[in-house]
């Protein structure tokens, strides 16, 4: 069997067809250029939407408490305190505790420049702070890699809005890195303002309140704070497996019959920490979903493409393909003969495209948030356009290559 | 003519189903995911105050040190309330407005029934002229209660409807973060998109939707120390829970709008700002060279990036996927004339011009343009329909189909299919007819 493919013949044919081939190549190289820059979207976004959050998300409920009426720092903290020992007194909860947010998808977060030293120009890093008490890391699931958790008596009453200047600070592993590269972390002392806090702990892993941060998303700081705020608080429970449906069923009764003086609204004031995750993370989703579908249809529009002009070739070329039947050519001779002129074609396609890919990435850059195109995309969007090439090729060239030689010898 | 190149056309178009379907295809493909990112897209970027924009501003004061800006050479957002009130009591705009966004807890009359929390905006009074709040009933405070802090409140229909039932609620009385007010209006359909009154960064689903349902008199607000239910940010040293230090403080969280007379009166009012910023350094609280800016209405948008950067990445790239519809088409077409040579040999040889070659050909070009058209039209209300799985439920419940939006893709996909149709129909005309005849 001949395996010397047919390639100079082709180009010639090629050269033919100049403008029909200019066509198909141009537009492999635009499927290739917006298909490669589509696919970093994607994985941009999936990449952040499924960060671990470090939690025991499955089993976690956040319901919001707001007090009807005024009260004051220390009551609004006692308060507090007997709503949370109502809560881990509830059977099939676990532990709870309280914050002014949660972690991922926060509706605030409190953004802390850590220092080293009190009067240091420049922060060390930037992390983002949980005002939390001793019960967060059973809440949470969290893990304590070194040191100890916080005792009940650290716990401070702080009103909204004044500085939180804990004695003592837990954080997550990747922080403790950033700060004390070479060393443990604990025992040390860092500044979050003017105050010096002990690092008391260490975590294993805890993402921060807010969404949007790519470069400290895992440097949690945890302080042993009850802030008072005026919009309430989230008391977060975590539910032993299976069970929390039927904790948050029934944790705002049992809160109400401790005090009837509170809110908490019959509209979104009860959740499952994985629905507001989900939805916390909506856009990205949607952007991943949206920018898939694009290459999808792409990707079919350009097999479409394909199928339709080398069926128009085929279909041209059917004396000649008689004619080279008749001269000796093998079934086989021709399909391959239509293989390789697509192969071909998306090769040139492939080249221009690779150059493309690159240029549109540049402009994306300039308009849009984005980081440059890992260039690892372009061998695998030109592999998935050699392949969808060769599949498009095939009805066709399998009809060319069914022609009979005797076609040659008939008038049209 | 027209009529014979028509019936010319279907027969053509019959000859060969398969090619032209698979070109109708692509072009409703392409027209329907531009049409729907473009109905996204269109959705979120409107005027929110059309033939008004332009004479609306957003003041800006730097009280922050430049090591301390979020961004460099950028001014923080919303103002102190030093500045926002020293702005209103100035009154050189037309029309000036402060506002911070609340939230609260609303005790309805009625102790059968359940307390909600209601959210809002603290606003002075000359915010409804300005933003053409209309009223159903009643009307704003009196710039004099805005003065003495009286306890009108302004709510919206949905929440007197909630509250009160149909009966006109004016004068009626509500309990709001545990302080009592009496209902002056009731407002209107009143809701652009996005709330670009909010101030900070608008990028976010939670700026669109439904409208506010309560409007306090700001100076009110401040007096009962309502905080505000957006971003506060404080400068190093200030932060503090005691609400008149707070009041004292370079802490950024109430944004201010004005209105001017004309677009022109700007520089005016940037001159005066820039006055009231330089003797504020002269007084000593910044010792740095102020940092001021005067946005308007659209300068404004683009810097809260109230666009959502996602509506106009798809946007971008959906044209691209037409593009590459539209220059498959070409190749489609090509193939699909060029086999016709023959045709096109006879009916030159027989005295055809190559003008009627043209509009035999267009006329064919543009029955496939109207044929995908039509389909684009459904798959983009369909698209427009389900785009609820793509964006945001905020953002997918403002955009909708509308006749502009069907009409602009007929329009397009005909328009579109005749351009791809020029370069085939063009080589369609350069057949020789002695030659094409001979090889006959």
């Amino acid at each position: 069997m001949r395996m010397t493919l047919p390639i100079r013949p082709i180009l010639a044919a090629l050269r033919h067809h100049r403008s029909a081939t200019t066509l198909i190549v141009l537009q492999i190289a635009l499927t290739l250029a917006i298909v490669c820059n589509a696919l970093f979207i994607v994985q941009q976004r999936v990449a952040h939407l499924s960060r671990p959050t470090g939690i025991d998300e499955a089993n976690i409920g956040v319901i919001h408490n707001e007090w009807l009426g005024e009260h004051g720092t220390v009551e609004t903290g006692a308060l507090i305190a007997s709503d949370l020992a109502v809560l881990r007194k509830l059977p099939g909860v676990v532990d709870a505790y309280a914050d002014n947010t949660y972690p991922a998808v926060g509706p605030w977060a409190e953004l802390l420049s850590i220092n080293l030293k009190p009067d240091q120009h420049g922060h060390t890093s930037y992390a983002e702070l949980y005002t939390v008490d001793d019960h967060a890391l059973t809440t949470l699931g969290l893990k304590l890699v070194e040191g100890r958790n916080f005792h009940a008596n650290e716990v401070l009453d702080v009103a909204g809005y004044d500085s939180v200047a804990p004695a003592s600070v837990i954080i997550t592993q990747e922080l403790a890195e950033k700060l004390f590269p070479h060393a443990s972390a604990v025992g040390k002392v860092v500044y979050l303002g003017s105050a010096p806090s002990t690092i008391v702990g260490v975590i294993r892993h805890l993402q921060v309140p807010a969404t949007g941060t790519n470069t400290f998303a895992f440097r949690s700081v945890l302080a042993p704070v009850r802030l008072i705020m005026p919009s309430g608080s989230f008391y977060m429970l975590r539910a032993r497996p299976g069970q929390l449906g039927a904790v948050l069923q029934a944790a705002p009764a049992a809160l109400r019959a401790a005090n009837p003086a509170r809110l908490i609204d019959a509209d979104g004031g009860v959740r499952r920490y994985s629905d507001l995750r989900f939805e916390g993370y909506a856009r990205d989703r949607g952007v991943a979903i949206l920018m898939s579908m694009i290459c999808v249809v792409l990707l079919l529009a350009t097999a479409g493409g394909m199928v339709g002009l080398s069926s128009f070739w085929v279909s041209q070329r059917r004396r000649q393909i008689g004619i080279r039947r008749a001269l000796g050519a093998t079934r086989g001779d021709i399909l391959r003969y239509f293989q390789t002129e697509n192969f071909l074609i998306v090769s040139f396609g492939i080249a221009l495209g690779m150059a493309l890919a690159i240029a549109l990435n540049l402009q994306l850059m300039r308009h849009y948030e984005l980081p440059r195109l890992s260039l690892y995309y372009l061998p695998i969007g030109a592999l998935a356009l050699w392949i969808i090439g060769q599949i498009a090729t095939l009805g066709p060239a399998l009809r060319a290559a069914a022609v009979p030689p005797v076609v040659a010898t008939r008038s049209v | 003519m027209l009529y014979y190149y028509l019936a010319l056309g279907l027969r053509s178009l019959r000859r060969n189903p398969a090619l032209n379907i698979l070109m109708i295809l692509l072009i409703a493909v392409g027209m329907a995911s531009s049409m729907v990112t473009f109905a996204a897209l269109r959705a979120v970027s409107g005027d929110p105050m059309p033939g008004k924009s332009a004479r609306l501003f957003v003041p800006q004061l730097d009280n922050r040190a430049p090591a301390d800006r979020a961004t460099e050479g950028e001014s923080p957002g919303p103002l102190s309330y030093i500045d926002a009130v020293a702005l209103l009591d100035a009154q050189r705009a037309y029309r000036q407005a402060a506002m911070y966004p609340v939230s609260l807890p609303l005790v309805p009359g009625d102790a059968t029934r359940a307390p909600f929390t209601v959210t809002g905006y603290a606003v002075s009074a000359d915010f409804f002229p300005m933003f053409d709040v209309p009223f159903d009933h009643g009307g704003s405070w009196s710039t004099l209660d805005d003065q003495r802090g009286g306890s009108a409140v302004v709510i919206s229909r949905k929440l007197s409807q909630r509250l009160f039932g149909s009966v006109n609620s004016i004068g009626l009385s509500l309990q709001l973060g545990g302080h009592g007010y009496r209902v002056a209006g009731v407002t209107g359909d009143w809701n652009p998109q996005p709330h670009f009154y909010a101030g900070g960064d608008i990028n976010d689903a939670s700026y669109r939707g439904d409208p506010p349902d309560v409007y306090l008199p700001f100076r009110r607000a401040i007096d009962l120390q309502v905080a505000t239910a957006g971003d506060d940010d404080c400068a190093p040293g200030y932060n503090s829970s005691d609400w008149n230090v707070r009041l004292r403080s370079e802490c950024d969280w109430i944004t201010m709008w004005v209105e001017l007379h004309s677009a022109a009166q700007g520089s005016t009012y940037r001159r005066f700002l820039e006055g009231y910023a330089a003797e504020q350094q002269r007084d000593g609280r910044w010792p740095w060279p102020p940092d001021v800016r005067l946005r308007d209405m659209t300068e404004w948008l683009v810097h809260v990036r109230a666009v959502p950067e996602e509506a106009r990445l798809s946007f971008a790239l959906a044209v691209g996927l037409q593009v590459v519809c539209l220059v498959n088409v070409v190749g489609l077409l090509l193939a699909k004339f060029m086999r016709r040579r023959g045709e096109i040999g006879v009916r030159r040889a027989l005295g055809a011009s190559r003008q009627a070659i043209y509009a035999q050909f267009l006329t064919e070009g543009a029955m496939i343009g109207l044929a995908g058209g039509a389909l684009g039209v459904l798959a983009t209300a369909a698209g427009v329909f389900e785009i609820g799985g793509v964006f945001q439920p905020k953002i997918a419940r403002l955009v909708h189909v509308d006749a502009s939006l069907l009409g602009l893709t007929m329009l397009v996909s005909v328009a579109a299919t005749l351009l791809a149709a020029l370069y085939p129909t063009w080589r369609a005309a350069q057949v020789q007819p002695a030659w094409q005849l001979k090889s006959q």
